[in-house]
């Protein structure tokens, strides 16, 4: 094949240990480009809708997608998907490293786990040798303990990815870790391989990649190293990472703190990516292919533990395990960075759960005795440590966390639902959305949950005004579209958002390498289908009107920023309706957030209209018709 | 001209390994370059790439003669002579030669500068200094 893609997609029944070779389906990843488009139609296709995430109808996929592995700006990406344990929904998310660019060089665009396997193993693939291995020896050991004792038995020339604990115990936000510190963190992938018995996918491979046109590639992106070393970000990335906007979140009102309470965190000096280099750093580290290095490894030295080694914290972990918990030293943030990775948590949601369980404790919702005598006190290590093993081996009341903040704020009660940081279950990232209602409205539709990379405006409320919401979605419905392509194509986004390359430029590369001549718009409407597919999904799974998902805890609308540059500020109760209607409105579905026959017909997604009406949730039509082009084009400034 | 190597910038992105494959067979293979990084994680965390440093060891050991120097000082496999027995492989200190199945001969660096001008954090320079003896001869032949 000279697309990019390896040609061969295998479907491994974990229940029978059966595995079958396929051509890669070439026509399925030119409708859905690969990535999140291939897994969202799957999982729509054969998921039933009743089917329980932990249950053996889920699959599990790992999707290479188009442009992994392709020699262009960090072709690095991996995507995985299944329905989410934690909100119930379509549910995928990706890592950068080196593993999906391995299973392409092994002969694999796509692999799909079915059923569920009776005793743990772990899938072995060398080129043509696909084989699943028993993984007792490997099962009940943290992800980073895992890949390295892997990397012994079968060679330091394999790439690797492994669950923790968390995962293998059922917690809902576990992850998927891999190369020492990359992670797809979000939706409880983690959780889904853990239920499968799925310990780690371990491969290696010497084939190669062909493409269509591999001499304009090269040419093109030997122009894109020369233009992009000479960009003004290229020097702060490639020191700092994603850390070096610490500072710049928390000077600009978005910094969560305390269980998002505020804005601003005033010990942000002692855990900022200037301390991150000072005490912290071992090497910078790059993903497949990329010449930013946004990768920190780093040592974490807290006095009375061991020394341990991890990837981070970058800006998310940071904001969600420092500032958010109140951390006062950037050791102490590394070290829960690295116990999240080894026991196989997402951080992001791991430090909102954290952050949610401290604020019922200081608010007396739970006391030493739910937590075994021990404090949960903002700033405390100790306490932290304490509290994610309750989690992780869901002991007494860390059960009700390992459902995430949402299902503990259910078991809890008290009101405390209103300051759980999540939507649709899941927590939201390292961006506090009260003065910058954009990046709120990103976290209250996006399709996984309350996760920033679908659509992040914190740039974009600045320059369009922080008071007020008007125009807002429909940026936000273009980012929705632009931002997710990436996941879709397996390439990491943060050369078009912090280098500026332009969406033309990496369709321009994709042609290079698929032959396939689209356009930029080509590709937002694959996207757009994509979207109303994956909310179609949610709505058929989850069986409400799409509006009653959409809304952000209350905190995030009742109570104004009480401190720092942003004091004072925030959205009402009438802003987050309004922010709503106009979204809806923006993308061609009902008030009440259903999508509308027309839009669906428009994107060729006749069939899930017509689910959606079997259950009585397709849109009433829109008088006057839908918008003919859904979005409005828009490049948000770097940091 | 050499390639000089400041191993602890290495970040291992592995953009030396694909231009190399790239430029030699038009294909995306880092199991086809004539360089290798080593990464040693998790402890101590570091990359450190090797390259040839055209030390002309693997000429040396080759019972074919398949191994030549060209006029800039890099050693060259003739593909043609080269009957892939390994033996330059098994003398190369720096283990950059390589095999791949594809492949009825070695792989080996040629000295085509390219991985030195994909490398955003100068692991690898392209380094200029004067010209040995025998290099000059070599040239003015």
């Amino acid at each position: 094949m000279n697309n990019g893609l390896a040609g061969t997609t295998l479907r491994v029944n974990l229940t029978t240990g059966e595995i079958k070779r396929f051509p890669t389906d070439e026509k399925l990843f030119r409708r859905w480009h690969g990535g999140r488009g291939v897994i969202a139609k799957l999982l729509y296709d054969e998921v039933p809708r009743n089917a329980d995430p932990f249950g053996p109808e889920n699959i599990f996929i790992v999707n290479v997608g188009i442009m992994s592995g392709c020699y262009i700006p960090s072709g690095s990406k991996t995507e995985f998907g299944s329905i989410s344990p934690l909100t119930n929904g379509h549910g995928d998310s990706n890592m950068g490293g080196h593993l999906g660019p391995m299973l392409k060089f092994a002969g694999y665009d796509m692999l799909i786990f079915t059923g569920i396997s009776p005793k743990p193993v772990f899938l072995y693939i060398d080129n043509d040798t696909v084989e699943l291995r028993d993984a007792a020896k490997y099962w009940g050991i943290g992800s980073l303990d895992c890949e390295e004792q892997l990397k012994k038995d079968l060679g330091e020339d394999f790439e690797i990815a492994t669950i923790g604990p968390a995962g293998e115990n059922g917690v809902l936000f576990s992850c998927i870790t891999h190369d020492f510190g990359r992670q797809a963190g979000r939706t409880g992938q983690g959780t889904v391989m853990g239920s499968k018995k799925l310990k780690a996918i371990a491969v290696r491979g010497n084939r190669s990649i062909l493409v269509h046109d591999l001499e304009a590639l090269k040419k093109q992106v030997a122009e894109i190293i020369q233009r992009t070393k000479k960009h003004p970000n290229m020097e702060p990335w490639q020191k700092y990472g994603t850390s070096f906007f610490i500072r710049w979140s928390n000077d600009n009102a978005v910094l969560p703190a305390y269980n998002f309470k505020t804005t601003y965190y005033e010990d942000v000096g002692k855990i900022d990516g200037d301390q991150l280099i000072e005490h912290c750093l071992i090497t910078h580290k790059a993903c497949f292919g990329c010449w930013m290095n946004c990768g920190k490894y780093t040592k974490a030295v807290v006095e009375g533990r061991p020394v341990v080694h991890l990837e981070g914290p970058e800006y998310e972990t940071a904001a969600t395990c420092g500032s958010n918990l109140g951390m006062k030293d950037i050791n102490h943030v590394a070290y829960i960075n690295w116990m999240m990775d080894n026991l196989g948590m997402d951080s992001m949601s791991g430090g909102g759960v954290t952050a949610f369980a401290m604020e019922c404790f200081e608010k007396g919702f739970i006391t030493k005795e739910d937590l075994e005598g021990y404090t949960l006190k903002w700033g405390s290590l100790d306490d932290v440590e304490h509290f994610l093993d309750m989690v992780v081996h869901k002991r007494g009341i860390g059960e009700w966390f390992a459902g995430g903040s949402k299902r503990a704020a259910e078991k809890i009660g008290k009101g405390s639902e209103k300051f759980a940081m999540q939507v649709k279950g899941q927590e939201m990232s390292g961006y506090d959305g009260r003065w910058a209602p954009g990046m709120l409205l990103s976290y209250m539709t996006a399709d996984i949950g309350a996760h920033h990379n679908r659509s992040w405006t914190i740039t974009v409320d600045m320059a369009e005004g922080r008071e007020s919401v008007e125009g807002r979605a429909k940026i936000v419905v273009y980012l929705q579209h632009i931002r997710p392509l990436f996941d879709t194509w397996c390439i990491c986004r943060l050369f078009w958002g912090e280098l500026d390359i332009s969406p033309e430029e990496i369709v321009e590369s994709l042609n290079h390498i698929t032959g396939w001549g689209i356009t930029v718009d080509e590709a937002l409407r694959t996207s757009e289908m994509i979207w109303n597919l994956t909310r179609c999904h949610y709505l058929e799974r989850n069986r409400d009107i799409g509006r009653v998902f959409d809304y952000p805890p209350a905190r995030s609308w009742e109570e104004k920023i009480p401190s720092g540059p942003g004091k004072g500020k925030g959205v009402t109760k009438e802003q987050v309706e309004k922010m709503l209607d106009e979204y809806y409105e923006a993308r061609g579905w009902d008030e009440n957030g259903n999508p509308t026959r027309e839009v669906l017909v428009d994107l060729e997604l006749d069939f899930a209209a017509d689910n959606l009406e079997k259950i009585g949730f397709l849109g009433k039509p829109i008088p006057g018709g839908v918008p003919p082009i859904r979005g409005e084009k828009y490049k948000p400034k770097a940091f | 001209m050499r390639i000089k190597v400041n191993r602890d910038n290495c970040t291992g992105c592995r953009l030396c390994l694909q231009i190399c494959a790239i430029e030699h067979f038009s294909e995306i293979n880092p199991k086809k370059a004539a360089l290798r990084i080593e990464a040693k994680f998790p402890d101590p965390g570091k990359f450190r790439p090797f390259i040839c440093t055209q030390c002309g060891k693997c000429a040396e050991v080759c019972p074919e003669d398949a191994i030549y120097q060209n006029e800039v000082g890099g050693y060259i496999v003739d593909k043609e002579k080269c009957t892939n027995c390994g033996d330059c492989i098994v003398a190369c200190p720096m283990d950059v030669i390589c095999q791949h199945p594809d492949l009825g001969y070695v792989i080996k660096c040629d000295f085509c500068m390219e991985c030195t001008k994909v490398c955003n954090t100068n692991a690898l320079v392209e380094w200029e200094r004067k010209p040995t003896a025998k290099e000059t001869e070599a040239r003015n032949e």
